[in-house]
């Protein structure tokens, strides 16, 4: 079972490394890269805590191995805010009660990001649908959908 | 949740592709969107010691009018799909499919053709295919052949695809005239494989008579199944003579393997399914009506 070189770029760095071919993407980004913002919950695609964003499109990066990313440029969240310059997106989390326990929040900031991005003015329906690839076990989703509410209502005022 | 060892091929062309299959057997796997396979090798379900990457693979891409069809190479991706003008105006079925497959980053990922060499009897593309009668080109060391949906799903997770076929596209015949279309399905949670589901399409003549129609099942047997004595029914007939809650009733009479889980037992799947059948009976006349 031979590895397999591969060369990603993340948040920008290119990253170089032999891998293991199962290696997933998401164990790549936490264990090669150091870049435990991305959280793993369930290993087998449901819950939608390791998504990251990999040429601009949304996905669960458990069930992206490393070797398919080769050549491909990956956002995580670490390349979309910091503690001390967060994005709109997180910055409308904290204060709408996004977030509780935070666990399962990098995976829903990464897809609310990459969806108000193609839905920049969503209606209510279309926020749940955007929504509901990603599982919060202890905020509640009202609070999610207040905070994604209010980031695009921002979005809009600013491009005006 | 970490899948079993294996070593990884990442071919450029169909006929490498295949080469690999046929040189690496029964051991090797196709590995397109990922997004069925890859939770069955982190659960174990599935072992395999190769897997042969389709993601090179040029040919395999693109949509496009061939004659009286259209043609989705198998490697198209659900998101580009999705997303497609071309696909609205000549397969309104598949693209009225596409939002209903999981959530937005599976489907940004996921390929048609991936959906259908799965052939998960609860899936949507598999049940659109079989409803609009659709052709599956299919490549191996014997050469090129094309399979009808009707001969294409043959039990759980089981096609007519030998183990060293490639599956490179999928021909949906064009329906024109007066036609409406319309998939309805019950989940528990959006995103969710369908209890039950229902597809149709129909075209009307100009006295508003039926003049062809097609019903899908998904969920209700291991395969992808039609209701053929419904259809049968309703050929000739005009649409006001036609009671909707009967078309349910008959496209889903004939079913004999309905599936029984945790989820749903199999007498209430069956009465969800007449429901799905009615309700997307109504929506594709209605369409069709306008036209």
């Amino acid at each position: 079972m031979a590895d397999v070189e591969v060369e990603i770029r993340v948040n920008g760095q290119p990253r170089r490394a032999s891998v293991e071919p199962r290696r997933t993407l998401a164990d790549f980004l936490r264990e090669q890269c150091g870049l435990t913002g991305t959280h793993l919950g369930c290993e087998h695609g449901v819950c939608g805590a390791c998504t990251v964003l990999v040429d601009g499109d949304a996905v669960r990066s458990c069930l992206v191995f490393a070797v398919q990313a080769e050549g491909a440029e990956v956002t995580t969240i670490e390349g979309i805010g910091a503690p001390d310059e967060l994005s709109p997106v997180q910055a409308a989390f904290r204060d709408h009660h996004g977030l509780q326990c935070g666990f399962c929040t990098p995976g829903f900031v990464v897809s609310v990001t990459a969806f108000l991005r193609d839905h920049p003015n969503p209606t209510d329906d279309e926020i749940r649908d955007g929504l509901s690839g990603n599982l919060c076990r202890c905020t509640g989703y009202q609070g999610i959908l207040a905070a994604v509410r209010a980031a695009a209502a921002g979005a809009q005022a600013t491009t005006g | 949740m970490k899948p079993a060892p294996f070593d990884y091929h990442v071919p450029e062309s169909v006929d490498d592709a295949v080469g690999l299959l046929a040189s690496l057997g029964d051991t090797a796997k196709l590995l397109a969107g990922g997004q069925s396979l890859v939770p069955m090798l982190a659960l174990r379900l599935a072992v395999f010691e190769h897997l042969v990457d389709l993601r090179r693979v040029e040919e395999l891409r693109g949509i496009e009018r061939r004659n009286g069809s259209l043609w989705v190479g198998a490697g198209t991706r659900q998101a580009v799909i999705e997303a497609s003008d071309e696909v609205r105006a000549a397969a309104p079925l598949l693209a009225q499919a596409t939002p209903l497959i999981g959530h937005f980053q599976i489907r940004n990922r996921g390929t048609v053709g991936g959906s259908l060499a799965h052939a998960d009897s609860a899936a949507e593309y598999p049940a659109v295919a079989l409803t609009l009668d659709a052709e599956l080109e299919a490549q191996s060391p014997r050469g090129r052949r094309t399979i009808p949906a009707t001969e294409f799903f043959t039990g759980v997770w089981s096609t007519a695809l030998d183990e060293d076929e490639l599956l490179l596209g999928v021909l949906l015949p064009v329906w024109e005239g007066r036609c409406g279309f319309a998939i309805e399905e019950l989940a528990r949670r959006h995103g969710d494989f369908a209890l039950a589901g229902a597809t149709v399409a129909v075209e009307l003549d100009c006295d508003d008579r039926v003049a062809r129609c097609a019903i899908g099942l998904l969920g209700l047997d291991s395969v992808p199944r039609r209701g053929s004595a419904a259809e049968t029914a309703a050929v000739g007939r005009a649409i006001h003579e036609l009671d909707p809650q009967e078309i349910g009733r008959a496209a889903v009479a004939e079913l004999d393997n309905v599936p029984a889980d945790l989820h749903a037992p199999a007498d209430y799947r069956r009465r969800v399914g007449a429901e799905m059948v009615s309700r997307a009976w109504t929506r594709a006349v209605e369409e069709a009506g306008r036209g």
